[in-house]
């Protein structure tokens, strides 16, 4: 994969960083909540995409297996009264600031019990208890509406900040510069958090755009910006950590590029590996060698922090309330037909 | 002559947005040229002095992200107001605008909406041409879950505004600069609620219904008095409101007087008038029609930049009138 005009080299090459975490010096309550909270992604996901494939979702379903480091890394210096936004791809976003599993698949199944009432499917979640203030499917559409967020948060004078997660595709989008272009003129504290996961849709990024290095537009708009590998879980929570503290204290915007990779193509289970341009399955096959997951677990294990066997206790028990959410889902009422005209308009004459 | 001073359009805004940025802390303007006569007429004097500009803000050269700025900020419980000074630039903020701003609420289940108000200015003649003159507010007015209104007059120049400001839904408000010397006089500010504004009888008569929205509703006041000149006693419809659109007005208007004429300062093609036609001769009995009802639209070209193309190209009182002489088979009178 290593491309001559890559600039993120080893950070894009697959052949790269498969080796367990340096988990030195992380207490042991902090990566076995990260590990958890990986899990519960991977495995409702997972379970999402046993939904489409039997049938039974038919919105569209963008997975982010295999990209969960980021997500739970970032969640991990956000507070609740945080205004966070997503894009197409955002069940993670979701799950890892603690977002409900039943309303996420009653969501997904187009129920009334659902996180947006039935009304928005996979593409379109709200769950502002947890500080996630709702996703869309357009392309960088929320990088703005995160942006007014932050003015927000200026306004209201506190502490907190505007966070908002889009793809390598998004910085494509002419809003994309507009927006941070007004973060900083106005130092607006709004945490950027690009997943460059290689490819927008089928397209390779170095088939789209002269370098793959997505923080080069932040460096344009003096944004300060921290490049680091998307799967690694403790790199993520790092450098969020470090640049949502900059935010919080004025500094002004900050950018964070985590490069990653989606096990799945880009809506649906499958793996995907024969309409994409460069995606082949041996390159796959590495990039699962690079997991999130195994790292942390594998260096967990070896360092004693977990016993054998944990990451399988996990699963199941993970498994069972992952189960348990489909089944509310399941069994949840679709909306009444009354849903469709009521909400368009808010104020009532 | 009236005692009590009357008060121009641009000036009436500038006053609904003091008194929005006085009374309510959650509100803030924000776009390009705002501190600028240049962009913003005399609809925006001084507020940043008086407010602050940190609750008056000039932009960078960016609709799209300003327009989403501001609906971020309005999920998150303020009330701003997205100024685009000409309406042809805010296409560049369409996405936010039909995407977002508009489905919120109802992708989400009614949980949430952006209170934003869209402010459109029309800003045309003048040999600006095709791309500094456009009326779009049908393109708008097409959209669920975003509410659209045209003043008129200085008293809702000023008092829309405010309701739209207030309203929990996002707005999109489309003032003309043809108006800003149009002249009202103006009480106190009594905000009511948007969703209970509507279209209003401007001028009752028995011959024919004539309707428009913002500039187009003073054409047709206008027309009313020289066709009163001639004998004809024409019934004034002002929109105000056209999204979501409420034609019982014009429909109760047109089972009285038989005969319609819609006045539309955008293209006829799919446009606003063809809309309010259409609610008309939907009504049982067609309305009550008594002679085919008549548009008064742009020709459907882009705004001429020469000035003799251009005073063939906006209606006039003068169209107007004869577009109702037609209706009414009355050319050779």
């Amino acid at each position: 994969m290593a491309d001559f005009r890559s600039a993120l080299g080893g950070l894009a090459d697959p052949q790269r960083h498969h080796e367990p975490l340096d988990v030195g010096g992380t207490d042991t309550a902090v990566l076995a909540r990260f590990l958890e909270s990986m899990l519960t992604i991977r495995l409702a996901e997972e379970a999402i995409g046993a939904l489409v494939e039997e049938g039974l979702a038919k919105t569209p379903c963008h997975l982010a297996i295999g990209q969960e480091a980021i997500a739970v890394g970032v969640s991990a210096s956000l507070r609740r009264n945080d205004r966070i936004f997503g894009g197409h791809r955002s069940h993670a976003h979701l799950l890892a600031l603690g977002g409900d599993l039943d309303g996420l698949f009653a969501e997904i199944l187009g129920k009334a019990s659902g996180l947006s009432r039935g009304m928005g499917g996979s593409m379109h979640l709200y769950a502002p208890s947890v500080g996630f203030q709702g996703c869309v499917p357009l392309v960088g559409a929320t990088i703005p509406i995160a942006v007014g967020a932050g003015l927000a948060c200026r306004l209201d004078g506190g502490d907190a900040i505007a966070v908002c997660y889009f793809g390598d595709g998004a910085a494509e989008e002419g809003v994309f510069h507009e927006s941070l272009n007004l973060a900083a003129s106005q130092r607006l504290p709004v945490l950027f958090v690009c997943e460059n996961n290689l490819f927008s849709s089928h397209l390779d990024i170095l088939l789209r755009q002269p370098s793959d290095r997505i923080a080069r537009f932040a460096d344009a708009h003096a944004v300060r910006a921290l490049t680091v590998d998307g799967n690694d879980v403790l790199a993520v929570a790092a450098a969020a950590d470090s640049l949502a503290r900059h935010a919080r204290s004025g500094g002004g915007p900050a950018f964070l590029e985590a490069v990653t990779y989606r096990h799945r193509g880009h809506v649906g289970p499958k793996e995907d590996v024969d309409v994409g341009v460069r995606r082949t399955m041996s390159e796959l096959t590495l990039w699962k060698r690079r997991d999130p997951i195994g790292r942390l677990a594998g260096a967990m294990l070896a360092a004693g922090m977990i016993a054998e066997g944990h990451c399988d206790a996990l699963r199941r028990e993970i498994g069972t309330r992952v189960a348990a959410a489909r089944a509310f889902g399941e069994t949840s009422p679709y909306p009444d037909a009354t849903a469709l005209l009521g909400a368009v308009f808010r104020e009532q004459p | 002559m009236s005692a009590a001073t009357e008060t121009g359009y641009g000036e009436a805004i500038c006053l609904g947005f003091e008194y929005l940025l006085a009374n309510h802390p959650e509100v803030f303007a924000i776009g390009q040229g705002v501190w600028s006569p240049w962009y913003v007429g005399n609809s925006m004097t001084g507020l940043d002095e008086k407010f602050g500009r940190h609750r008056v803000i000039d932009t960078p050269v960016s609709e799209l992200a300003c327009t989403g700025a501001a609906i971020g900020a309005a999920l998150c419980g303020y009330r701003p107001i997205v100024i685009h000074p000409r309406m042809d630039f805010m296409l560049l903020a369409v996405d936010q605008v039909v995407n977002q701003a508009a489905k919120w609420s109802h992708m989400f289940g009614g949980q949430c909406a952006p209170s934003v108000t869209i402010r459109a200015i029309i800003n045309r003649g003048g040999e600006q041409g095709a791309q500094h003159s456009q009326a779009l507010h049908a393109w708008f007015a097409h959209v669920p879950g975003l509410r659209v209104v045209m003043p008129a007059t200085a008293a809702d120049a000023r008092d829309l505004l405010v309701a739209s400001v207030l309203s929990g839904d996002p707005v999109m408000y489309i003032d003309d600069r043809w108006l800003y010397g149009r002249k009202s006089v103006l009480g106190p500010v009594v905000p009511r609620p948007l969703a209970g504004e509507g279209p209003v009888v401007r001028r009752p008569g028995r011959d024919v219904t004539l309707a428009g929205a913002g500039y187009s509703a003073y054409l047709c006041e206008e027309a009313a008095l020289q066709l009163a000149g001639q004998g004809i006693d024409a019934e004034v419809i002002d929109v105000r409101v056209l999204n979501p659109f409420d034609p019982s007005t014009i429909v109760t208007s047109v089972r009285k007087t038989g005969s319609l004429c819609v006045v539309d300062s955008g293209w006829g093609p799919a446009g606003f008038a063809a809309e309010v036609i259409a609610a008309v001769v939907e009504s049982p009995d067609s309305g009550g029609l008594r002679r085919p009802p008549r548009r008064v639209t742009l020709p459907f070209a882009p705004a001429p930049a020469s000035r003799a193309l251009e005073s063939i190209y906006y209606p006039t009182v003068e169209t107007v009138v004869a577009s109702v002489r037609g209706a009414l088979h009355l050319e050779k009178a």
